[in-house]
């Protein structure tokens, strides 16, 4: 039984890095019709940023991941403008293979800069805590709860405020936004902007656990691919319960499965998905 | 009339080159190099009869090129099976699993499409890494044979394994050809052009993506299987999206869509390649950007340029002959098809 | 009554598009559909020609059930359909546009393809005849070899006709035909609607230019809000209060 609930917890933390990743995706998808293959980049670059500041410039955990989450947010605006402004009328064709352009050029510059190696990601929460009889490392708590602090400040910035407004706007009806007044090229600046912070935030918390390599926006992006389809390509509680019961389907598995292909099972449920409803699961209405 | 006496022409002389290269060009290295850019040619016009001409562009491709290098590899190592046989059997299995693939995947449209076909590279490629027993795994497979004799022929120089491959690259042309130019390329450019449209004029759409898909694998897996023949050495990384990536360049700088785009496309850039060789693992770090910015400057590719230009001047002549001010810009819709 | 609807209704969600239509289409004449803008006609459209399911009701071609046949069967069996925006290839020439149209009537495979055999080469004379005769039909012979992208708007219409038309179809449905096309090129296009419902093929149009309407229907169903609020001849429906009130009263609707 507490091997059980041992397990849910990891699926917990697996799930919470997903659903943070899956956010950034979801989010911009929402607004731009874009499936941005470039995010895995993103993700990779905010885990190499923030061990640089660590290392390099000798800065406390957190304020590395805050200096990431603000550089790579930008950069995902840096995208935005450069690469998918441009093509926003072209073949959806010419988004995917301009995002694929760009996912490798990072990937190569982050070897380039860094070397190929593995590296790990020193942390303030290494220690091992006892909780309710059950041991585990600071860090993945520190996973859970910044998650769940960061979406409830999402929740809150959308519904509450206006920026958040209009980014919910632009997601329902790029057009109608467009005619009320709301800046769209705003709001899709803001919106890359949020989304390469949470996968900034997102690498920097699992680095500790997962290490640092030039490859390890891969695994991460296709699950999260897998977990916007599962739950609405656009919808933010879709990428977080998608989040969390491929997190959670992933513990399981690799417990009771086999650790060696549990990655697959993400991929075994989007075929599932897929094969059944060809258009996702949750078809926003007006969408066919 | 006279144009497509001129691309005959050309087509001729470029046949002729290609044939008198190891004639000319006795140096083994360059003749390796040559072989190697013809079997991407041939995973290139796979690519290119599925995404240039039917408008569905697949990122599994460099899967079922490894689909293809491994089996060969598998059947003649591990199974001992006679090399053609199993190089015929490659070719098959990988289009029967394609074909499996293309039942559930061309159901679903655009980015899902994308999506879905990009997972199953990854899977492919996951799969190749981990199944070690198999595929050697990280390890690699050696030890591949090259390909037998046909009768009297043997197959273990350069040169002959030059014009095996030349032969496979011209019979995957020819069938191109005569496909693209018939009622059934018709039907594929309809469907790349609305497959909504060509529901209504009542074609089969599910049908014939399905052929289109299975017949691109094919194609695709050809070309794998021979370059497992020809290095004789498998990684999984052949399977890996960098391939795929070099696929998508070859295609877009050549022109997707046209019929010389995958020679050109291949040529121009293997050999600029070489060039920065120097660069080797980094070299991402140039043709990622060129590959983001001819998709956003300049989709069309070479030949996809000058033939643009080519109908832009016979439009031009015609109106000017029959006296007439053409109205409207062809500049307008340059980019949709791309 | 060559097509006939029954009770025929599609809902999205929470909104009824079409609610409980019940329409014929008389063959050989030209039969149009009215009404104020999101009064469900294109939706009605695409349910009939089998681009979206019915939530309930009944499609009946020919005395048959087509009701849950796809798309492409039904102009197989000779619905043919133009759209709004004609999707046609922009890259290609007129003649090559039409010549697909004629496809489905046609068995040529791959094989057949590759290997070039004599059924291939029937085939494509065939279907070059075919788009040859259909656009000397709507008029377009001298266009034939000229880029989509050059023609006019109305020429383009003319072309998708021609489409449609090498379909061999019993009934088209044309989708705002004279959408986007100046008071004499519409003239043109109505005098070419006439001319294929006295070669035979029976029409029914979408339209909201009403004295075009007026003009060539023979019979006209009014649709608001996804209902039938009217049948019957250009004269009836004219002098009709209820339809008069839709298109003047009650709120704008976009």
């Amino acid at each position: 039984m507490e091997f059980f609930i041992q397990q849910l917890l990891n699926g917990l933390t697996v799930g919470s890095v997903y659903s943070l990743v899956a956010l950034g995706l979801t989010l911009v998808y929402g607004i731009l019709h874009i499936p941005n293959f470039a995010h895995g980049a993103l993700y990779m670059m905010g885990g190499y940023v923030t061990l640089t500041m660590m290392s390099k410039s000798g800065l406390p955990y957190w304020l590395a991941i805050v200096i990431s989450m603000i550089v790579i947010g930008t950069l995902g605006v840096l995208l935005e403008r450069l690469v998918f402004y441009p093509l926003r009328d072209a073949p959806p064709l010419h988004d995917k293979i301009a995002a694929i352009g760009i996912l490798l050029f990072l990937e190569a510059f982050a070897q380039f800069v860094w070397g190929a190696d593995y590296q790990t990601m020193p942390t303030p929460y290494g220690k091992v805590v006892n909780l309710f009889g059950l041991t585990l490392t600071a860090q993945r708590l520190l996973i859970i709860t910044s998650t769940i602090a960061i979406m409830v400040l999402l929740y809150f910035f959308l519904k509450k405020t206006f920026i958040g407004a209009t980014i919910i706007a632009m997601s329902q009806n790029r057009e109608g936004a467009n005619l009320v007044g709301i800046n769209i090229n705003k709001v899709a600046m803001m919106t890359f902007m949020i989304s390469g912070s949470l996968a900034a935030l997102a690498a920097s918390l699992a680095s500790p656990i997962n290490l640092v390599f030039p490859g390890m926006g891969h695994l991460v992006i296709l699950k999260a691919f897998v977990i916007i389809i599962l739950g609405g390509m656009g919808s933010v509680p879709g990428a977080i319960i998608g989040g969390y019961i491929l997190g959670f389907s992933e513990s399981l598995g690799a417990t009771y499965i086999s650790n060696d292909y549990k990655d697959i099972i993400a991929f075994v449920i989007l075929v599932i998905i897929l094969t059944i409803k060809p258009t996702g699961l949750f078809v926003r209405r007006g969408q066919s | 009339m006279i144009a497509v006496l001129k691309q005959k022409k050309i087509a001729a002389l470029a046949i002729l080159f290609a044939l008198a290269f190891p004639l000319l060009i006795p140096n083994n290295y360059y003749l390796h190099m040559m072989t190697l850019s013809f079997i991407w040619m041939i995973a290139v016009y796979g690519l290119n009869l599925l995404a240039g001409y039917t408008g569905y562009l697949s990122l599994a491709h460099a899967g079922f090129f490894a689909i293809g290098a491994y089996t060969l590899a598998i059947l003649t190592v591990k199974a001992g099976l006679n090399f053609w046989l199993a190089f015929f059997l490659s070719c098959v299995i990988s289009s029967f699993i394609g074909f499996l693939v293309g039942l559930v995947a061309l159901r679903t449209k655009e980015h899902f499409f994308a999506i879905y076909t990009l997972c199953v590279g990854y899977i492919i490629y996951l799969v190749i890494d981990k199944w070690d027993s198999l595929t050697g795994g990280v390890r690699g497979f050696i030890g591949i044979p090259s390909p037998a004799n046909i009768g009297p022929i043997s197959f273990q120089t350069p040169v002959s394994q030059y014009y095996l491959v030349l032969f496979f690259l011209l019979l995957v042309v020819f069938v191109m050809y005569r496909i693209v130019y018939s009622l059934t390329g018709r039907t594929y450019i309809a469907i790349r052009n609305s497959e909504e449209l060509a529901l209504t004029i009542g074609i089969s759409t599910m049908k014939d993506k399905l052929v289109s898909f299975v017949l691109s694998i094919f194609f695709t897996s050809l070309a794998g299987a021979l370059y497992a023949s020809f290095i004789r050495f498998l990684g999984p990384d052949i399977g890996y999206i960098s391939v795929m990536f070099d696929l998508l360049i070859f295609l877009l700088v050549g022109g997707i869509g046209t019929m010389s785009g995958p020679v050109v496309g291949t040529l121009l850039m293997t050999s600029i390649s070489q060039q920065l060789q120097f660069l080797q693992d980094y070299r991402m770090l140039i043709f990622g950007p060129i590959l983001t910015l001819l998709v956003i400057f300049y989709p069309r590719g070479v030949v996809g340029g000058v033939i643009h230009w080519k109908t832009k001047r016979t439009e031009n002549n015609r109106d000017s002959r029959v006296g007439k001010i053409s109205s409207h810009s062809s500049n307008e819709k340059q980019v949709k098809e791309g | 009554m060559l097509l006939e609807t029954k009770n025929l209704t599609k809902r999205f969600g929470g909104l009824i598009a079409v609610n409980n239509v019940n329409f014929s289409i008389e063959r050989g004449k030209i039969n149009a559909i009215i009404g104020p803008n999101g009064a469900g006609k294109s939706t009605f459209f695409n349910l009939i020609s089998g681009f979206h399911k019915p939530t309930a009701g009944q499609i009946i071609f020919k005395g048959e059930d087509i009701t849950h046949l796809p798309a492409n069967k039904r102009a197989k069996l000779g619905i043919a359909r133009t759209f709004q925006t004609t999707h046609l290839f922009e890259q290609s020439t007129v003649l090559d546009n039409v010549i697909i149209g004629h496809r489905l009537r046609t068995s040529s495979t791959l094989f057949d393809a590759i290997f070039r055999t004599k059924r291939l080469k029937r085939e494509e004379a065939q279907c070059k005849e075919k788009a040859m005769e259909v656009l000397e039909f709507v008029g377009l012979t001298d266009a034939a070899h000229k880029i989509v992208a050059n023609i006019s708007q109305e020429e383009k219409k003319r072309a998708a006709f021609a489409l449609a038309l090498a379909t061999d179809p019993e009934v088209i449905l044309l989708d705002e035909p004279a959408a986007g096309v100046n008071p004499d090129e519409t003239e043109g296009l109505e005098e070419l609607i006439v001319k294929m419902a006295e070669y035979g093929i029976t029409v029914c149009l979408i339209e909201h230019k009403m004295q075009m309407i007026m003009k060539i229907a023979h019979k006209i169903m009014v649709l608001n809000y996804g209902e039938k609020i009217a049948e019957g001849t250009p004269e009836e429906i004219k002098n009709n209060e209820i339809v008069i009130q839709a298109y003047l009263g009650g709120s704008a609707i976009a």
